[in-house]
């Protein structure tokens, strides 16, 4: 019999007879009633407190705030998307910035070296935040691949205020989760981070070493108060 | 900044085993460093756990934990089933595998069919189970630790001493000198200048492995999804930049929905280590497609079952599988906080090692373990679903003198005749009074000739003797005592 054939066999052929499956209840990790200026508030509070970099900024001039925080952190390659709108966007007003754009959408095998030492920062969207851990959801995708957002080290993410959901719970039943799993899916909180050193926290240990959060207001930045 | 070289030498590398717990905590209780990191270590853990829970109800998300754990279980051999076809289904290829041993051969195989000579590793607590690392060197095969606690303890010739923190029982200046022996980094006390350096040699390594391997936090059967829990990225880059992924972890890991992941990811990080949230939570659903740039070529679930469908059969037993591995019993016991990680000689210490391995390694090796418990509780009461913990040591303890089910590979290893035939003894002294009353008023006469010196017991103690007059007596003559005055009362009432 093979090992497969052989445990599911002991399994289904349990000694102390079938076990009854008891009820969960999820309201415990759900319906928080948050407003969006408590969401907002929570998940700039949570975020920051590992050390991650928040700035408010109004949609229709987003690209001005990248602009700042590639100059402000020296960051001299940027490796990007195309053809979503963060990317499209930042491409077309980083055209006459004295940084030099590193094109993504090339597989891993042809530039593995030139991504790990030679981009200074990654740039990716995101598809929305959690409110409660202060965390950001990705799916990576054939135009934002998964490494960008962890090899370089700055990662620079790009999210709007309005997509952010009150918990991790929330965000899971959210339609077309359970059912559309993508290849990847990822929660970033924070920069790469270890405490393996007798429990001192340092920051950078794989991934990157700093996180910036751009957060977009349809309405303007000031309108977090920011 | 450097450091004296000769003052902090790092612990002498030295095999441990289940076998001499008893050597290993006296030498553990002897070592004021180790008992100084796991002190601190232990108190801070602690401290942050509980302000971590802060906000929370946290008795009814134990109990959501738990019962997400227990109806998994319940289903088991159909969540392991939809589990495979939606991995499949995925692109993920899955392996069985009755043990360790077994286990090791599949990895290794999968290896060598892609020439593979190197291969980098995400922290994976089953695969130190089955020491996975030294059956892939004996192929030739090398196989580094990328976490960065496990990569410290693999420099040192160590196992890890703590399930989610493997060099905790290592000081800063140990670890420098450790750097400083095997890689050649600069002797410093800036962990940041250390992680630095690590961060630079195992990035090297990243590029150049020929395969990942990886342990798994939750397998989510309805999706076919392999959730990894982490904050270094280390995990992240070993499940994306090699062009083949392993992933290794216990037939007991699987859950049914993705819903149930939030509240127990909830739970892992904030038990563990009193983090609201870790950086990553990594859902790995397939290998790359062909339009996708990076992203392992192929991705392999390997499930290993390893003594713990038999641990499925016993209702009681049973509830150590609910363990999603967290290591708050171990943060919260008096016992691993004095005597460290190393001293259980098991791949996992403390108390849900000492439920958890008599069923892998048999109750021969690992008797002694359910006994290393004052049974105070604290395991059971912090655990985040809601293992028993002190009933399943006690229920072990019962094994291994024979006394419960024959369960448990290695049941009655600890019975001897001389013990048995006491006990028994007992039993009839204590169902027959008038023998047991005239038998303890005897040894209140005859205390004088207890003897004094009673071996480590009177070291640090007086030696107990039998009281002149036995607890029976003393309440008979209360009674009687109480019965008169109020006789005289009565008599006085007019």
């Amino acid at each position: 019999m093979s090992a497969r054939d052989a445990i599911l066999k002991r399994l289904r052929e349990r000694a102390d007879g079938p076990l009854t499956p008891p009820e969960c209840d999820f309201a415990v990790v759900t319906n928080r009633g948050w407003s969006p200026e408590e969401r907002l508030e929570r998940f700039e509070r949570w975020i920051t407190s590992v050390h991650g970099e928040v700035i408010h900024v109004a949609t229709h001039d987003w690209t001005t705030a990248l602009v700042d925080v590639l100059t402000a952190k020296g960051v001299q390659r940027l490796a990007l998307g195309r053809e979503h709108p963060v990317a499209a966007e930042a491409r077309r007003a980083l055209v006459d910035a004295e940084v030099e754009l590193v094109d993504v959408d090339r597989d891993i095998e042809a530039w593995k070296r030139e991504q790990f030492e030679r981009v200074d920062a990654g740039l990716t969207s995101t598809l929305g935040g959690i409110a409660e851990t202060g965390s950001l959801w990705l799916w990576p995708t054939p135009d934002e691949p998964r490494l960008i957002s962890l090899v370089p080290p700055i990662h620079i993410a790009v999210l709007d205020a309005d997509t952010l959901e009150d918990t991790f719970f929330d965000v899971v039943e959210r339609p077309g989760w359970a059912g559309g799993m993508p290849t990847n899916a990822l929660l970033i909180s924070g920069p790469s981070k270890t405490a393996d050193i007798e429990q001192t926290l340092a920051y950078g240990v794989h991934g990157p070493r700093e996180l910036v959060v751009l957060v977009r207001h349809a309405g303007g930045a000031t309108e977090a108060g920011a | 900044m450097s450091v004296q070289s000769d003052s902090v030498r790092p612990h002498p590398v030295q095999a441990y085993s289940p076998r001499e717990f008893h050597r290993q905590a006296h030498d553990a209780l002897g070592n004021p460093q180790i008992r100084a990191n796991f002190r601190k270590a232990m108190d801070g853990l602690m401290t942050k756990r509980h302000d971590s829970f802060g906000d929370w109800d946290l008795e009814i998300l134990r109990e959501l934990g738990a019962n997400i754990r227990l109806r998994a279980l319940a289903k088991l051999p159909d969540l392991l089933e939809q589990l495979e076809a939606n991995c499949e289904a995925n692109g993920i290829r899955v392996h069985w595998a009755e043990d360790g041993d077994q286990a090791c051969r599949i990895i290794r195989e999968l290896c060598e069919s892609h020439d593979a000579r190197s291969v980098i590793k995400g922290k994976s607590m089953v695969s130190e189970e089955m020491h996975l690392n030294a059956h892939l060197e004996e192929a030739g095969i090398e196989a580094l630790e990328s976490d960065l606690g496990e990569y410290l303890v693999q420099l040192n010739e160590q196992t890890p001493s703590h399930i989610i923190m493997p060099a905790i029982h290592l000081n800063t200046d140990e670890i420098s000198e450790i750097m400083h022996d095997k890689t050649g980094t600069e002797r410093t006390r800036d962990v940041d200048t250390m992680t630095a350096a690590a961060r630079q040699q195992l990035r090297e390594r990243f590029m150049a492995a020929d395969v990942g391997v990886s342990g798994v936090n939750f397998a989510v059967a309805e999706t076919g999804t392999l959730c990894l829990v982490e904050n270094e990225g280390n995990g992240r880059m070993t499940t994306t930049v090699p062009p083949v992924h392993i992933a290794v972890t216990g037939i007991e890991k699987v859950v049914e929905h993705l819903r149930d992941v939030p509240p127990l990811y909830a739970l892992l990080t904030r038990s563990a280590t009193g983090q609201h949230v870790t950086t990553y939570f990594n859902m790995i659903s397939g290998p790359r497609k062909p339009e996708e740039h990076d992203g392992p070529q192929e991705v392999h679930l390997v499930l290993v079952d390893s003594g713990r469908s038999s641990i499925y059969q016993d209702d009681e037993l049973l509830d150590t599988l609910r363990c999603i591995r967290c290591g708050a019993c171990m943060n919260h016991c008096p016992v691993y906080t004095r005597v460290g990680g190393h001293t259980y000689g098991t791949t996992y210490p403390g108390p849900i090692g000492s439920i958890l391995s008599p069923h892998l390694m048999g109750l021969e090796d690992t008797k002694d373990l359910p006994t290393a418990s004052s049974l105070c509780g604290a395991c059971g009461e912090v655990c985040p679903v809601k293992i028993p913990i002190p009933d399943l040591l006690v229920r072990l303890r019962r094994e291994s003198v024979g006394e419960g089910r024959g369960n448990v590979p290695g049941a009655g290893v600890k019975r001897t005749r001389k013990e048995a035939a006491a006990w028994k003894g007992f039993e009839w002294l204590a169902t027959h009074p008038g023998v047991w009353r005239a038998g303890t008023s005897m040894a209140g006469k005859l205390r004088a000739l207890t003897p004094s010196r009673l071996g480590a017991w009177t070291d640090y103690r007086s030696a107990p003797k039998p009281a002149g007059t036995t607890l029976h007596a003393l309440v008979k003559q209360h009674e009687a005592k109480r019965h008169q005055a109020d006789k005289a009362a009565e008599e006085k009432r007019p």
